[in-house]
């Protein structure tokens, strides 16, 4: 048997090819996954940058502007206590809407539900995600706001106010809470559930005893997760608490006066978008206002959001 | 001794035969009771979603009271016609033509007609002489330059200035159905109580007819200021050029992004980075995004964005093309991720089938995995961008303007969009703005809905051949 030498591939031909295409392409790719960092930079740029402008102004006090409970451009007092004032309402009642509903919603369809029923009620969950705030907004200022003026008064409750705002952005933020809180107890072994009903544990004691707990690192990250999407909402807020702050004066203004629910409170994402909407010029001090404001709520959602990584890395059980 | 012990063992930790069952009773009571508040915080989520669907269709029908200054029977009675057999519609252009003369000023006729002449051969409201002279100078209008107003055009013309009508009390669909006698009696009541409110109007004047906001002329129309004919034609082609420029923007650098990520990325400081980044850009909140849209597309590249790098388009930044840009920036992490679950779902084996015979990683990417993980990326793109076509926060703040009556014409055109026209429409406090409102939303809700079925459909399609 003869080796046709001329047919083999010869040890130099072996040697890696060059494809400087390949190269050029590999270095495109990489250029597509560096853009997102150029985003950050940008944000955290132009936030900074015209923030900057904002606090050299004269009238403006970075002191007065992270202390200050009176926030009223015109007079030139800038204290962003009186927008976080209308944020955390909001949030707060949002959480005290969205957080048992969309646990109970978790549990009832991971450890519940036959996958008939959970055919049914996860499809529902999801056109909810799908749904524009814009549309929420529309569904607060004319259904929930009247509901509520003709159950309550319409002397008791504002036609602006943080309660409609607050249930509303609760129910835009229901499905985040649940489907994460689902994946979390999704991810419990099968035999922690086997072990406790082999000790005879209920259904309820296996759900809330041993799949609650742990999968509560997860549960915990979704629930920071739902408060920052909260904080950042603007939509509904805006068409549903009314455009002007709740300026107060600690000590003086009774607690109801400041936590009253049923009157309109500015946030800070309704005052952006506020101040934003219309011709605005550039330069102004009202213009510079909102990049203050935004830096500060994008810290705010920020910390939130890598608190809630944190939870996750720090108290995550690992099963296997 | 050991029985007596074993007996009061199992005095002391197991409890007697009735007390037993007492306490199983008592569980599986609990457990029931619990299940069934489970359920019930379901149910509330659902009945949230029928609610908020149920007020938008509620609002989108109904009765209306409308005041016209010309009822459109005598309009057409007045060229001879059966006001009971024809209605304004199938009038000729001729005829509405006639009619609009008869009813407005000169003033007013000689403006439409710079706008848009009526008819290629002759002028209905300006002499020749004076329309040359206007046509000859350096800024002419553009009636001089466009075509002749068609028969629909008119008739809306007509509708504007000549029915004139004016809603002046609305009814909810199921109050409509249920009892429009007392919407009738409401607006009466209203009139006798209140006549201030009404200005000229009688009660006599009152129309109380059927109204389907969300019609198909309200869909084909374009932005008015009269609410009566307002449409939405205007702001659906703003959002149709928006998702174009976005997902020409975001789709491109997403794909890509997402295979350097899972297919090339070594575990190294940048490309950690560049992961950490991306979730948390997810997790900004849409409004920030518009503040960049602001400060970079539409100030810092403004002479991009209004097109005056080629030639003179927009007065300032505020176009589609800037808006279309933001929206890009903000669904770009969202693609990014759904791209790499797609990619990363892409069974391992495959990729060293590849590599096994001998192709590059590249050629792997491009011949193996990318082809199986297309639908995945297509569906989770689909699903972002219905995302985009949704966002109002960052529009607001790249100034999708006010009011707008032209259809985007470009890349450079100032635009409204669907969701802004909600917005400005729900802000408004009077009742025909709210069944606007409505009538949008719904319109915004069927466009998801479609654009939902098609990545539904699209998936099934890609995943059935690829099997």
């Amino acid at each position: 048997m003869t080796i046709d030498s001329e047919n083999l591939i010869s040890k130099d031909q072996l040697k890696k090819k060059r494809r400087p295409i390949e190269g050029l392409i590999v270095a495109s790719l990489f250029i597509a996954g560096a853009i997102s960092i150029g985003i950050t930079l940008g944000i955290l740029w132009e936030l900074g940058t015209q923030s900057l402008l904002f606090f050299r102004d004269p009238i403006v006090s970075i002191g007065q502007f992270f202390t200050g409970t009176v926030w009223q451009p015109q007079a030139g007092t800038f204290g962003i206590w009186a927008l976080i004032l209308g944020t955390l309402l909001i949030t707060v009642i949002a959480m005290i809407v969205a957080v048992p509903i969309g646990l109970a919603a978790a549990i009832y369809l991971s450890e519940y539900a036959s996958p008939r029923v959970r055919g049914f009620f996860k499809p529902v969950l999801e056109i909810l995600v799908g749904i524009p705030t814009v549309v929420f907004g529309f569904f607060a200022v004319s259904f929930v706001t009247p509901l509520f003026r003709n159950l309550l008064g319409s002397s008791v409750v504002g036609f602006f106010n943080v309660l409609s705002a607050g249930i509303v952005v609760g129910i835009l933020i229901v499905p985040l809470i649940s489907s994460l809180s689902e994946d979390a107890m999704a991810a419990v072994p099968r035999s922690l559930r086997e072990a406790a009903y082999g000790l005879g544990a209920s259904k309820l004691e296996v759900s809330l005893r041993i799949v609650v707990p742990a999968a509560i690192s997860g549960i915990a990250a979704g629930v920071v997760i739902a408060m920052s999407r909260a904080i950042g909402e603007t939509m509904v807020v805006t068409l549903a608490a009314g455009a002007s702050p709740r300026n107060f004066t600690l000590g003086s203004d009774s607690l109801w006066y400041i936590l009253d629910p049923f009157q309109g409170a500015q946030t800070m994402t309704g005052y952006i978008a506020i101040t934003a909407s219309g011709d605005i010029s550039y330069n102004t001090i009202d213009y510079n206002s909102i990049f203050a404001i935004g830096l500060t709520l994008f810290f705010m959602t920020l910390g939130l959001n890598s608190l809630s990584r944190r939870i996750v890395k720090r108290f995550r059980q690992e099963y296997e | 001794m050991t029985g007596t012990l074993r007996e009061r063992e199992k005095q002391q930790y197991f409890p007697s035969e009735a007390e037993y069952d007492r306490l199983l009773d008592k569980r599986s009571r609990r457990g029931l009771l619990v299940q069934g508040s489970l359920l019930l915080a379901l149910t509330i989520a659902v009945l949230a979603l029928v609610t908020l669907l149920s007020t938008i269709i509620n609002d989108s029908f109904g009765l209306v009271a409308q005041v016209n200054q010309v009822e459109p029977e005598e309009i057409v009675a007045s060229h001879g016609y059966d006001p009971a057999a024809v209605g304004l519609g199938d009038l000729g252009k001729d005829e509405l033509v006639e009619t609009l003369q008869g009813g407005i000023s000169n003033n007013v006729g000689r403006r439409l007609e710079r706008e848009q002449r009526f008819y290629e051969d002759r002028l209905v409201f300006e002499s020749q002489a004076k329309w040359d002279e206007i046509c000859a100078e350096g800024d002419a209008p553009a009636g001089c330059s466009s075509g002749e107003r068609n028969q629909a055009n008119v008739l809306l013309l007509v509708e504007e200035r000549i029915v004139a009508p004016d809603i002046i009390a609305t009814d909810t669909l199921v109050g409509s159905l249920l009892n429009p006698e007392d919407f009738e009696q409401s607006v009466e009541e209203s009139f006798v109580a209140n006549p201030a409110r009404y200005g000229d109007y009688t009660f006599d004047q009152v129309r109380f007819q059927w109204r389907a906001w969300f019609s198909w002329q309200f869909i084909t129309s374009p932005a008015s200021a009269s609410p009566e004919l307002a449409g939405i034609s205007t702001a659906i082609l703003g959002s149709l050029w928006l998702v174009g420029i976005t997902v020409l923007f975001a789709v491109p650098i997403g794909v890509a992004a997402a295979i350097y990520l899972e297919e090339f990325a070594k575990p190294s400081r940048i490309n950690d980075l560049i992961q950490t980044n991306i979730n948390n850009l997810a997790g900004v909140p849409s409004i920030i995004y518009g503040m960049l849209g602001l400060a970079v597309f539409v100030r810092l590249l403004e002479p991009i964005t209004s097109g005056s790098v080629f030639g003179d388009y927009a007065p300032n930044g505020r176009t589609v093309l800037a808006a279309g840009l933001t929206l890009g920036v903000l669904t770009l992490p969202v693609v990014i991720i759904s791209s790499q679950e797609a990619i990363r779902a892409v069974p391992n084996s495959l990729r060293q089938a590849g590599m096994g015979l001998g192709a590059t990683k590249w050629q792997t990417v491009r011949s193996h995995v990318l082809p199986i993980a297309i639908p995945g990326i297509l569906t989770g793109t689909i699903l972002s961008i219905g995302r985009a076509i949704g966002e109002t926060a960052p529009l607001i703040l790249v100034g999708a303007a006010g009011f707008i009556t032209t259809s985007p014409k470009g890349p450079f055109s100032q635009f409204t969009a669907l969701p802004i026209q909600i917005f400005q429409w729900t802000a408004l406090p009077q009742e025909e703005y709210r069944n606007l409102a409505a009538a949008a939303s719904l319109a915004l809700l069927v466009l998801l809905l479609i654009l939902n079925a098609g990545a539904v459909i699209l998936r099934n399609r890609y995943s059935r051949r690829l099997q």
